[in-house]
């Protein structure tokens, strides 16, 4: 039990960075309906594409889950975690 | 948008990126198709292996016809179907390599249902990796074996009726029966925690194939936004509610 709590506690602690390929970026919105924290928005800027690529629209709320990466069908998205 | 202000942003910090054996291409994939997801995974495993110079990917036609594009590791195109006779053949002729099939529902399910079925009665030593998406994407949305009841596609616009149009084919269930296959199991890339299963399951598959096993299949149910006419979100939560219920997840064999 101890163990969870310090798990959660960690996840807290963390603070996370998204960064996305706006250029690769199909807009697809994949990322943001994985994002747990509501981190990720489509942009109302489109791309070279015609796309509304994805960006950390809060950045203070992202903890580096790498859930977004995960589910990214184009691989454009790289993910960075440190200790807050 | 590289936030050159954010301190977070450092490489020691990183902890998710493109794997290395992913190519530069832009896939052309349409966006949020499940086909990228399943490609990124397969790098991933030969990444995580180390097992690059030794792999070859058999190709099919369908969608993923252009998977070569993608992914940096040694490959060869199958005509339509034949991908379990082509891997076949390069498995037997050099037995210390890793060789998988990469499919689609149209491919494996039917104009290859016989090299498919025979490859797995043989129990010939490869991954079979089948992406299933119960449409021909590629061609326009047409129905495929693998199409649901009552799911419409530009073939059936009334939906599919079993009276007319057969019963969805359970090619997974029926490749499970067979003494050959070793591995047989059904996964899903629509959420995070569904991709880190289905990378899992590609994990385990190759390891089998080192250990000499027999066949090992992957289906992974998948979306077809553009041949569904849905949003990619829209088309998970499809799946999620009708495609489940006909393909349950889960392993149907594992020895």
């Amino acid at each position: 039990m101890r163990n969870i709590d310090k798990i959660v506690n960690d996840m807290a602690k963390a603070r996370g960075a998204v960064v996305v390929d706006s250029v690769i970026c199909k807009g697809c919105g994949l990322c943001v309906e994985a994002c747990p924290t509501n981190t990720l928005q489509l942009a109302a800027e489109v791309n070279d594409k015609g796309y509304n690529y994805s960006y950390m629209a809060a950045p203070e709320l992202c903890i580096g889950c790498a859930n977004c990466g995960a589910v990214c069908p184009d691989s454009c998205i790289a993910v960075y975690r440190a200790k807050a | 948008m590289i936030d050159t202000v954010n301190p977070i942003i450092a490489p020691e910090n990183l902890i998710y990126a493109k794997s290395e054996v992913l190519l530069d291409n832009i896939m052309h994939y349409c966006p949020g198709c499940s086909h990228g997801v399943v490609n990124k995974l397969i790098a991933e495993v030969i990444e995580d292996m180390g097992i690059q110079q030794t792999t070859i990917g058999i190709a099919p036609v369908g969608c993923a016809v252009f998977a070569y594009n993608y992914l940096d590791i040694d490959w060869q195109e199958a005509s339509h179907g034949r991908a379990p006779a082509v891997a076949t053949g390069v498995k037997r002729l050099l037995p210390d390599t890793f060789v998988f099939s990469y499919q689609g529902d149209g491919d494996l399910a039917a104009i290859g249902t016989a090299e498919t079925i025979h490859a797995c009665n043989r129990g010939e030593n490869i991954v079979m990796v089948f992406v299933n998406n119960g449409i021909y994407g590629m061609t326009g949305g047409q129905m495929a074996p693998t199409t649901l009841p009552g799911m419409q596609s530009s073939t059936c616009p009334f939906g599919r009726e079993a009276s007319r149009d057969g019963h969805p084919l359970k090619i997974t269930e029926l490749l499970a029966q067979l003494p050959g296959t070793s591995y047989v199991t059904r996964q899903a890339v629509h959420t995070a925690a569904s991709v880190r299963k289905t990378k899992k399951a590609l994990r385990l598959a190759f390891e089998n194939q080192k250990l000499n096993k027999g066949t090992s299949v992957i289906e992974v149910v998948a979306t077809c936004s553009s041949g569904w006419k849905m949003t990619p979100v829209q088309a998970n939560k499809w799946m999620e509610e009708n495609m489940f219920a006909y393909y349950p997840l889960g392993d149907m064999k594992n020895e």
